[in-house]
């Protein structure tokens, strides 16, 4: 197994050199805003400390996170009339003046072990109740690490749901034109900073994953003149192959234990079904039909899968038992639905929806006793949604000026980001599980 | 353009001209200007195809059949390039064709994916009752990845629904 690991690490070195940081960045730009959100002043934290000044603006990161999310509206740094570095330097009436809800203010000092630490404290300005006092340390590379958990302490601590700043995206980016085309799976910050190449190839890539510990992530890829599915290790980059049986090996997806794969399989002569247990490869069939059967998802409890299927003549959505059984049609409305996520609680299956011609993004939620249905993009070819693990936003692909580009909406579709490559098509999104420290 | 250059240059065209003439008609071979090994190729008389046809026979050098979409049916259109190339397999048990399938932008990439190997399989289907034999016969499927046109209007979507008959073994 090791030996197997090892032979298949080299030859991704040999044959794709992946390479870090090599990579054009994802810029990111604000469509919409929202009329409804909170405002907040986050204070630039100055650096109060005897080293070299770090060159991470934690303020203005958390700053950009908490607009980007649509929940919130920061003051622009040009109306700060006062920069308080300390709750005690706070005049309150000044930013009840200013309409200002709440108040982040904070500093940056060395950290005994050549690090930095992180000091600040979110205010309600009407109460004017300190919410939150805390501290973060972390080196100089690690800042904006630090500066998208501390979004998600004061995101979490207003709001009461769980901040998504500090995850990752996989996306697939593809320049060139015919034979000349490169393909390449990377992750970036969710914000698009730091982007990374997991491999590159001249052949496509489709389909990322992401193991539930965020380490690894699933992938198709045509690299061997066939679709075929590999496993790779982000930290070490190794790789392993996991299904290339004859016909289509496609559409992987981590079961939430990360113990087994759910992927689709045409080897027993049309698409269907199967989940590998990961650790002994033993294949099981979920689905046997003769239609097509693909893009398995697992529900959180692990129970059951959503898949697309087109066994009653067009593209809908299904669920069936893990243990097999007979799978339930759960779509119903427009002509053409696809390519499941579903939101960490289960309640929202986000998916693309073709009505006469246009796809969108629609939303599923099957909570309520009857089930709502609501429309989260413009179309025309709007595919692949994937939840944020908080479920506040979801990314998704389209096309626009003829090239791949992606989104991220709100989940109330209040505000929309469009996150574009200087050069190439960018799609295939995939939102990364909550990190873990 | 020194003299081998233009020796070398000859002698191609002969190799064209009097390759042309042996298959097109039955006519006597123009006067070799140059002393070239002529290219190997079997004679067309028993009526069975050889590796040439492929290159000019007009039923055979269609290698594009196309689909409407979402739909993996053969086009009667295209049913009849299905017997010239079931015959070439018959003929040549040494060819091996790859049917790569594709499909168009619109929907998943993971369902486009299933969609071009379906219409894969209904090409080899029809090649398999026209007389090829399976052995012979591989798909493979492309789904949008590796479109012909990127527009996103009707006539560049018609173009990526196909099917490409790809020779890995004349």
């Amino acid at each position: 197994m090791l030996r197997h690991l090892a032979t298949s690490a080299l030859l991704a070195l040999a044959l794709l050199l992946p390479l870090p940081s090599q990579a054009q960045a994802l810029e990111i730009d604000i469509v919409g805003g929202n009329a409804a959100a909170l405002p907040i002043t986050v204070v630039p934290m100055p650096y109060l400390g005897t080293q070299v000044a770090p060159d991470v603006d934690v303020a203005a990161i958390i700053a950009a996170n908490l607009n980007r999310s649509g929940q919130f509206r920061t003051l622009p740094l040009a109306n700060l009339v006062e920069r308080p570095v300390r709750g005690t330097d706070i005049q309150f009436p000044t930013w009840r003046v200013l309409r200002q809800d709440f108040i982040v203010v904070g500093r940056v000092l060395d950290a005994p072990d050549g690090g930095f630490r992180v000091e600040y404290e979110l205010f309600d300005v009407a109460k004017q109740e300190r919410l939150l006092g805390l501290a973060m340390t972390g080196r100089a590379r690690g800042l904006r690490d630090v500066a998208h958990q501390i979004s998600d302490q004061i995101y979490e601590r207003i709001l009461g749901v769980r901040g998504a700043f500090w995850t990752r995206i996989a996306y697939v980016t593809a320049t060139g034109r015919g034979d000349d085309m490169q393909f390449a799976l990377m992750v970036a910050d969710a914000d698009g900073a730091n982007p990374q190449t997991v491999v590159r190839s001249r052949e496509p890539l489709l389909s990322p994953a992401w193991s539930p510990d965020g380490r690894r992530l699933a992938y198709v890829s045509f690299e061997r003149g066939n679709s075929t599915i590999y496993i790779q290790e982000l930290a070490t980059g190794a790789r392993e192959l996991i299904a290339s049986f004859r016909g289509i090996n496609g559409a992987p997806s981590f079961s939430p234990d990360g113990t087994r794969l759910a992927m689709t399989l045409s080897r027993s002569g049309n698409p269907d079904i199967y989940v590998m247990d990961l650790a002994t490869r033993a294949l099981t069939p979920v689905t046997r039909h003769f239609g097509i059967d693909t893009e398995a998802v697992w529900t959180p409890d692990g129970q059951s899968l959503i898949f697309t299927s087109d066994r009653a003549g067009r593209p809908q959505l299904y669920q069936v038992p893990v243990s097999g059984g007979e799978p339930v049609r759960l779509t119903f409305e427009g002509d053409h639905n696809a390519k499941a996520s579903v939101s960490f609680d289960g309640k929202k299956i986000a998916m693309a929806q073709g009505r006469r011609n246009v796809y969108r993004i629609a939303v599923l939620d099957r909570s309520r006793a009857t089930p709502v249905w609501q429309t989260l993009s413009p179309g025309n070819l709007d595919e692949s949604p994937s939840f944020a693990p908080n479920a506040s936003m979801l990314l998704y692909a389209t096309k626009e000026g003829g090239r791949g580009v992606l989104y991220a909406v709100s989940a109330d579709a209040r505000v929309r980001q469009r996150l574009v490559l200087t050069d190439g098509d960018v799609r295939e999104p995939a939102w990364s599980p909550f990190r873990q420290r | 353009m020194n003299n081998t250059v233009r020796l070398a240059l000859v002698a191609a065209c002969a190799i064209v001209l009097s390759a042309c003439a042996r298959q097109v008609r039955e006519e006597p071979q123009p006067a070799p200007v140059a002393q070239v090994a002529a290219p190997a190729a079997p004679a067309v008389a028993d009526g069975r195809f050889g590796p040439q046809d492929l290159d000019t026979n007009p039923c055979l050098m269609q290698r594009t059949v196309l689909f409407d979409f979402d739909m993996a049916t053969i086009r009667p259109e295209f049913q009849a390039i299905m017997a010239c190339h079931a015959r070439y397999l018959q003929d040549r048990p040494e060819a091996r064709v790859t049917l790569e399938g594709h499909a168009d932008e619109r929907g998943s990439r993971e369902y486009n994916l299933a969609l071009g190997e379906r219409r894969g399989n209904a090409v080899m289907g029809a090649l398999q009752a026209a007389g090829g034999s399976a052995g012979q016969l591989t798909v493979v499927s492309f789904g949008e990845e590796r479109p012909t046109c990127t527009a996103s209007t009707e006539s560049c979507w018609q173009q990526n629904r196909r099917v490409e008959i790809v020779y890995t073994a004349r």
